[in-house]
């Protein structure tokens, strides 16, 4: 505990929402962000919020190429996204709220992907699964009709490199993002007088 | 019937539209044929009862550099022999007649090759770009091809 | 004073042909493919392909690297098929190039390409029944899949992409734990592929969604030139590893499944399925006599990374899982190529698209692109 006080407000709520059978770190937490004036009653909504959205996250059916088939596999028995909660594919984006981008992105392709992040609902999420989406891949020197990387026009949170990942290395990926959601702070930005 | 033959009974009915037979060391031979009797003798090929070639495998274009050539690759199931057509047509107006009123595979693989390459098939249904967007400039398989810096906001490099 | 609801609908409901878009994201096409629809209510009157949408410019790229360096791209053409993609090019090449290849690697290539083939026909399988509603087979195909993968990474290092068959043989040599572990595979492969059949095959459901539905007459496979299981499916007994055998196949006996109108009509949507599931059998009996006679030696002719192929051109066919994949390759005497054109049979059976989906359900839509099974990496290349 004594290297806490080096901790961001974030990563302190973000320990306190993994574990929040331990009290003393979620009082931990409190202590060190009163002074920035935020809401006691609103952190544990907030917890809550997070918990369930990163529990339950619903990709969008969206695979490109061959990234997309192992995030088949990932989706079938052996390695089974639906244990982290995040099995429902959904086929349209107005349901989902995680786009897995598996796959190489072309230019006759890329206003697709713009439109389909554009129909998700917030709270949104981009995962760039594979080396093409982080920065073209094999494709980034002679591919003239290949987007260097998703991030050219999407916000990515999550990349994961591979060619392809290993469904292990797209479950580490989730599990990277559920952290990140973690840290999230939704209605303390709203609600609190010091905006974070 | 091998290409030798197929070249000599082409000759025979054909005359000046059939070229030399190039048949090199390694690899395999071609016949050559001037682009204005192709549908001619496709049609002849295809429906003759020693070739019948009902099955065309793939349309190929190469950019040799003086001239861009329209390779065509043929397959007879009855007398699962091969032969290969080449058409040469000048790189500034390469007009080729199209076959896919003969083979209906021929529709999109004339369609990649004027895609790819720019060589434009005569009596095509509809000869539009297949692969890349319908609004994108140059073919990309020619030599002098030169990729754009950007597309629609988004940078090549 | 009359009666509005007693107005005869014609004269009031106004009907017209709708453009339905479908794709290029959907659960359904396999990947980025669109289909621009036009409707008549439920029947579908005319159908128009869109593809490029996965276009990642394969052919120029080829023309780039030198011929070792193209391999890994062949690889990532039909993402499924990623032992067998290599094997024209590298043919090609060879060919070209007057290189040898040992026995023990023409051994090893039909393994890997024909377990390839049961993976891929797996996947199919799978996805098929998933597009017409079924789950279950899914997870079923998905579990032998595995095992499959499992064994790929143990010779190759990767699950999906391999970069296994290389220019003048193969990467790595068969060790006995990997033999072991292939013949336990095909043991397990038997004792499931019943259970596929029950499962699937004769379901009332999966038959009357696919019987009588997409025929593609033998006539018409012909002329728009379709391969593999879409063209045996119709009827024609064409396979190359018989007709043209390469690598070594005519040392193996296996039996070339033909569509035969079981269900319905020859050439239908389940003759293909059906080519598919009994290829899936023929392959573990190829498996297994090239596991028994396995020849010691080398693996590999050392023909270097880079290095320049004699003028000329060669157009290799090998029988992909999903049909006729050649290579075109054009040599001008340097390390790189000319010119590599790659016939890819997805393109090559999309294209019979147009032509049968007239008058149909737009269900019957789904369960025709399904059957032709395409992978949008090789149509678009």
């Amino acid at each position: 505990m004594a290297d806490d006080r080096r901790k961001t407000p974030e990563e302190l709520f973000a320990e306190a929402v993994r574990d929040p059978r331990d009290l003393t770190r979620y009082l931990h937490y409190l202590k060190q962000t009163k002074s920035e004036g935020m809401s006691v009653l609103v952190a544990p909504l907030d917890a809550a919020i997070n918990w369930s959205r990163a529990n339950a996250l619903w990709p969008l059916t969206f695979g490109l190429a061959c990234c997309a088939i192992e995030m088949m596999a990932v989706g079938a028995a052996k390695f089974d996204l639906d244990r982290f909660g995040a099995g429902a594919f959904r086929p349209t984006p107005r349901q989902a709220d995680l786009m897995i981008v598996a796959g190489t992105v072309t230019h006759k392709m890329a206003p697709r992907v713009k439109r389909l992040f554009d129909q998700m609902p917030e709270p949104k999420y981009v995962m760039a699964m594979g080396a093409c989406t982080i920065g073209g891949g094999p494709y980034s020197v002679h591919g003239y009709h290949v987007v260097k990387g998703l991030d050219r026009f999407l916000p990515v949170d999550v990349y994961v490199p591979g060619c392809p990942p290993r469904p292990e290395a797209l479950i580490d990926a989730l599990l990277w993002l559920q952290q990140k959601i973690a840290q999230e702070r939704p209605l303390i930005k709203r609600y609190s007088k010091e905006t974070a | 019937m091998d290409i030798r033959s197929i070249h000599a009974l082409l000759r025979d009915r054909f005359e000046n539209i059939i070229g030399e037979l190039q048949t090199p060391e390694r690899g395999d031979a071609s016949i050559a044929v001037a682009a204005e009797g192709l549908a001619d003798v496709c049609r002849f090929l295809r429906d003759n009862d020693a070739t019948r070639f009902d099955f065309l495998r793939l349309i190929s274009s190469v950019d040799r550099g003086t001239r861009l050539s329209s390779i065509y690759h043929l397959y007879s199931y009855p007398h699962s022999h091969t032969a290969v057509l080449r058409v040469d047509v000048d790189r500034e107006a390469p007009r080729v007649p199209s076959v896919s009123s003969i083979w209906a595979s021929a529709e999109w693989h004339e369609r990649e090759a004027f895609d790819m390459m720019g060589i434009i098939y005569e009596n095509h249904p509809e000869l539009t770009r297949i692969l890349l967007p319908d609004d994108w400039e140059g073919h990309p398989l020619r030599k002098d091809y030169q990729p754009p810096a950007e597309y629609h906001g988004l940078t090549n490099t | 004073m009359a009666n509005e609801t007693t107005r005869e609908p014609a004269d009031t409901l106004r009907t017209e042909e709708l453009l339905i878009n479908m794709g290029p994201q959907h659960p359904s096409t396999h990947g980025v493919l669109r289909l621009i629809v036009q409707t008549d209510g439920e029947m579908v009157r005319r159908t128009w392909p869109q593809i490029g949408f996965l276009h990642r410019c394969f052919e120029k790229i080829a023309e780039s690297l030198d011929y070792a360096k193209v391999i890994p791209y062949t690889d990532r053409m039909d993402y499924l098929g990623s032992m067998n993609n290599p094997l024209p090019f590298c043919l090609a090449v060879e060919k070209l190039g007057g290189f040898a290849v040992p026995d023990r690697a023409s051994y090893l290539r039909v393994i890997m390409a024909e377990l390839n083939r049961i993976a891929s026909h797996l996947l199919a399988f799978g996805t098929y029944a998933l597009d017409l509603g079924a789950f279950t087979p899914f997870l079923y195909g998905f579990r032998e899949r595995e095992m499959i993968l499992s064994i790929f990474e143990k010779i190759s290092g990767g699950r999906l992409l391999y970069h296994y068959p290389r220019i003048g043989g193969v990467a790595r040599d068969m060790t006995p734990e990997i033999a072991a572990d292939i013949r336990a595979f095909l043991v397990q492969m038997r004792k499931v592929w019943p259970e596929y059949n029950t499962l699937l095959s004769k379901n009332q459901i999966f038959v009357k969604r696919t019987a009588n539905v997409g025929v593609i007459t033998r006539e018409q496979a012909i002329a728009y030139g379709l391969t593999g299981p879409c063209l045996r499916g119709s009827g024609v007994a064409f396979d190359l590893r018989k007709a043209h055998p390469y690598c070594g196949y005519e040392r193996f006996s296996f039996d070339v499944p033909v569509g035969e109108g079981a269900m319905g009509t020859t050439g239908d949507c389940w003759d293909r399925y059906w080519v598919r599931m009994a290829e899936m059998m023929e392959s573990c009996k190829i498996v297994e006599q090239a596991l028994d006679g396995l020849p010691e030696g080398p693996f590999f002719e050392k023909v270097g990374r880079s290095f320049d192929l004699p003028a000329g051109e060669a157009y290799v066919p090998c029988e992909n899982p999903r049909g006729e994949l050649g290579f075109y390759v054009v040599s001008d005497g340097s390390s790189k190529a000319l010119r590599v054109k790659s016939r890819a049979p997805s393109f090559c059976n999309l294209c019979i698209t147009d032509a049968i989906c007239r008058d149909v359900l737009l269900a019957d839509v789904v369960a025709i692109i399904g059957s032709i099974d395409i992978v949008l990496g090789e149509v678009d290349r």
